[in-house]
């Protein structure tokens, strides 16, 4: 087939952006509130007084020991991630050395930067692909609350937990690679205390 | 027996993980061949210019920083110059000195994480960067030493510079020097005569000197493609007159080029840190200047020659504590005005490669 | 060093061609007229001696009452430089001509303006919004933007 010269921009869709500037609209009508963040299950240990079981812990060890980050980074922060999985602060270390380019291969997903309403739904379809369990840490002040930058609302979104439900926040602008490992271990704890196996529905069967 | 075959439209998304930020392409493709492209920004764009205008002059800096977030010692001198030319702030010879030592080491330091993201996408997926990022330490050790920050350092300040350098900061810059010509040395064994590299860069995504300054074009990108053009050397800013050092340019203007006017201007570098540390004087790092600047009734547009080209900020002042309107010129955004001319009828693997080797940064393009 | 030109040798010059195009003159910028302003561009950038073949940026200003864009020439082989200016006074639909076809490098920034300060560029090739969004009501850079 012959390529025909292109013409001076002969794509410029302007349909497609019309559409894509309407699923912004919306998503920015919809998230006026925060979403809540997901630890009210770690209060029901105390209430129920199960322990966890031994299979529990060797699942909740696995999960955490071999987090896969998802790659998300905008802005700033992506550098100091970058630099923690770099051979002085090594991330390799806690299982996590591979940055999977695919969503649906990833577990964690390390948001690094400032979220403006443009990027808001592509994140939002990426936390979707990645499959259950998943988890998310906030890095840096843009991620917490919109930063140095929240007082630009018309394009900045403050805080990633208007998005997507948030496990873990590190505060710091840009946090050292140290805050977020020990962000990532403070993830790990939680993760350890994850119930899977709910004992008592499996002896009512 | 003829198939008929139409042009598929690829998105190359905001989240890629060799897009350098956060930036889109919508590759019009026939085949594996790029038909046309549509680059489309906006993903990063935090309102710097409008937020500018609400904080004093010195609290602007903070923003500056954020702008190419790899090179934030370079925006905050640019920034500090274009405030000192509009309200006639004069700077002492030790922070001119300091101010050069420090714009100098940024320069090696966002080189080389440029070079090491160029080669992350020819296919060397991690090692080069890993130890590029391994040199960078050292000097984000340097920085840490100086103003206690390892990415955004918010240092510089219309008149001078924060704070003065400790003790143990000339003695650790000379072990630097001492030893990182070894670590360059040390890539162009492995990387100057690739053959992978060769075959991959040479010849892919010329920028003929006419375009590049047709676009307006600067730093590597401009000179890679023959164009003898530095500000250092054309328009120079604070001391940069009294050291002397060489301005590397390319031949072809291909990726190779490009890559290559980069590692000499490293090389360049290390020259003038050294030049400068030889040179520099005591005494105060900061003129006295009022906390609350009041610039006088005017405009100023300073430049410098920031590691990815040009940057200037364009000030306009109405005699209050604010800056009435901060413009900020982005070498990154006139740098990909080209990139429908360079990537027409290249193959996606290539167009990653092109648009890696123009070295972008988003923060700066969005603003 | 780049030399500043002065504004008012370079008035001269362009009054001798196009005459009562050129509103103002200062010691190192002038102000042209908006409809004057490509033909005074175009004989900036191919008249021998001046040569501004280097556009560094265009950016534009709200003040209150009108709009001016700005924009800096410079020249590589004389190494010399000029800032020229165009006021815009309509407040609702302000435009302006495009730059385009003489300095490629104009076609994001002028993009960009649209976007931010709402000045259309007659004679762009793509004039649509940059970096915000479609559908995004109201233009950011302007003064009286909430």
């Amino acid at each position: 087939m012959e390529i025909k010269p292109a013409a001076k921009y002969i794509y410029s869709d302007i349909e497609l952006d019309r559409e894509e500037g309407q699923v912004i609209e919306d998503l920015k009508a919809n998230s006026q509130e925060p979403i809540p963040d997901p630890d009210q299950w770690l209060g029901e240990e105390l209430e129920q007084n199960i322990l966890l079981t031994t299979v529990d812990a060797l699942i909740n060890w696995g999960r955490r020991s071999s987090l896969w980050p998802a790659i998300c980074f905008p802005a700033c922060c992506a550098f100091e991630l970058i630099a923690a999985n770099g051979p002085r602060f090594d991330l390799a270390r806690f299982g996590m050395e591979i940055m999977r380019a695919s969503p649906r291969q990833a577990d964690l997903m390390i948001t690094a930067g400032t979220l403006t309403w443009k990027m808001a739904p592509n994140v939002r379809r990426i936390y979707n692909q990645m499959a259950e369990p998943k988890w998310v840490i906030a890095m840096g002040a843009c991620a917490i609350s919109g930063g140095i930058f929240a007082s630009a609302e018309y394009a900045v979104v403050p805080g990633y937990n208007r998005i997507i439900p948030v496990d873990v926040y590190v505060p710091g602008c840009p946090p050292r690679p140290e805050a977020l490992i020990y962000g990532i271990q403070m993830l790990q704890k939680k993760i350890a205390r994850r119930k899977n196996i709910d004992v008592r529905k499996l002896l009512e069967r | 027996m003829a198939v008929r075959t139409e042009p598929f439209v690829l998105n190359i998304g905001p989240v890629h993980p060799s897009t350098h930020g956060v930036f889109r392409m919508r590759a019009t493709l026939d085949g594996e061949v790029v038909v046309d492209i549509e680059p489309v920004f906006g993903y990063l764009h935090r309102g710097i210019e409008k937020l500018a205008e609400e904080r004093t002059y010195t609290g602007v800096i903070p923003l500056t920083d954020r702008l190419d977030y790899l090179s934030s010692m370079a925006n905050n001198l640019a920034y500090c110059l274009a405030v000192e030319k509009l309200a006639g702030i004069p700077v002492p010879e030790r922070a001119e000195y300091l101010r050069v030592i420090m714009a100098e080491l940024q320069r090696i330091a966002s080189h080389l994480i440029a070079i090491g993201a160029f080669l992350n996408d020819c296919g060397a997926f991690m090692t080069p960067i890993v130890y590029m990022i391994r040199e960078r330490e050292k000097i984000l050790d340097l920085f840490d030493m100086v103003c206690g920050q390892r990415l955004t350092y918010n240092y510089m300040r219309p008149g001078g510079v924060s704070q003065d350098i400790p003790d143990e900061f000339l003695p650790a810059l000379e072990l630097f020097l001492k030893q990182m010509p070894g670590w360059i040395d040390e890539y162009d064994q492995l990387l100057k005569e690739n053959e992978i590299l060769l075959a991959r860069s040479k010849g892919v995504g010329i920028l003929s000197r006419e375009l590049a300054i047709n676009i307006s074009a600067s730093g590597p990108v401009l000179r890679g493609s023959g164009v003898k053009w530095d500000i250092r050397k054309a328009d120079p800013y604070s001391i940069y007159d009294r050291f002397e050092f060489d301005i590397p340019t390319g031949t072809a203007g291909d990726c190779y080029d490009r890559y290559r006017v980069k590692v000499e201007e490293m090389w360049q570098s290390l020259r003038i840190i050294e030049q400068a540390k030889k040179q520099i004087p005591t005494g105060e790092v900061r003129s006295k200047v009022l906390h609350l600047i009041h610039p006088p009734v005017g405009e100023a547009y300073a430049h410098i020659e920031a590691p990815k080209g040009e940057l200037g900020f364009y000030l306009v002042s109405d005699n209050s504590i604010a800056p009435y309107r901060c413009h900020i010129r982005a070498p990154s955004l006139l740098n990909v005005t080209a990139i429908r001319d360079l990537m027409i009828g290249w193959k996606v693997a290539d167009l990653i490669l092109i648009f890696g080797s123009m070295d972008i940064c988003m923060g700066e393009i969005d603003r | 060093m780049t030399i500043s030109l002065s504004g008012k040798e370079v008035t001269a010059q362009i009054e001798e061609k196009f005459p009562d195009s050129v509103v103002e003159s200062a010691q190192d910028n002038l102000v042209v007229k908006s409809d004057a302003l490509l033909d005074v561009a175009r004989f900036l950038k191919d008249t021998e001696g001046l040569d501004l073949d280097f556009l560094n940026f265009v950016t534009a200003v709200d003040f209150y009452d009108h709009f001016e864009v700005v924009y800096m020439l410079s020249s590589l082989e004389h190494n010399h430089s000029l800032m020229v200016k165009a006021r815009c006074y309509d407040h609702e639909n302000p435009a302006l001509p495009s730059v385009v076809s003489l300095w490629q490098g104009a076609d994001f920034q002028e993009r960009e303006i649209y976007d931010l300060f709402g000045i259309k560029f007659e004679g762009h090739p793509n004039m649509k919004r940059i970096f915000l969004w479609e559908g995004f009501e109201g233009h950011p850079l302007r003064k009286d933007f909430i």
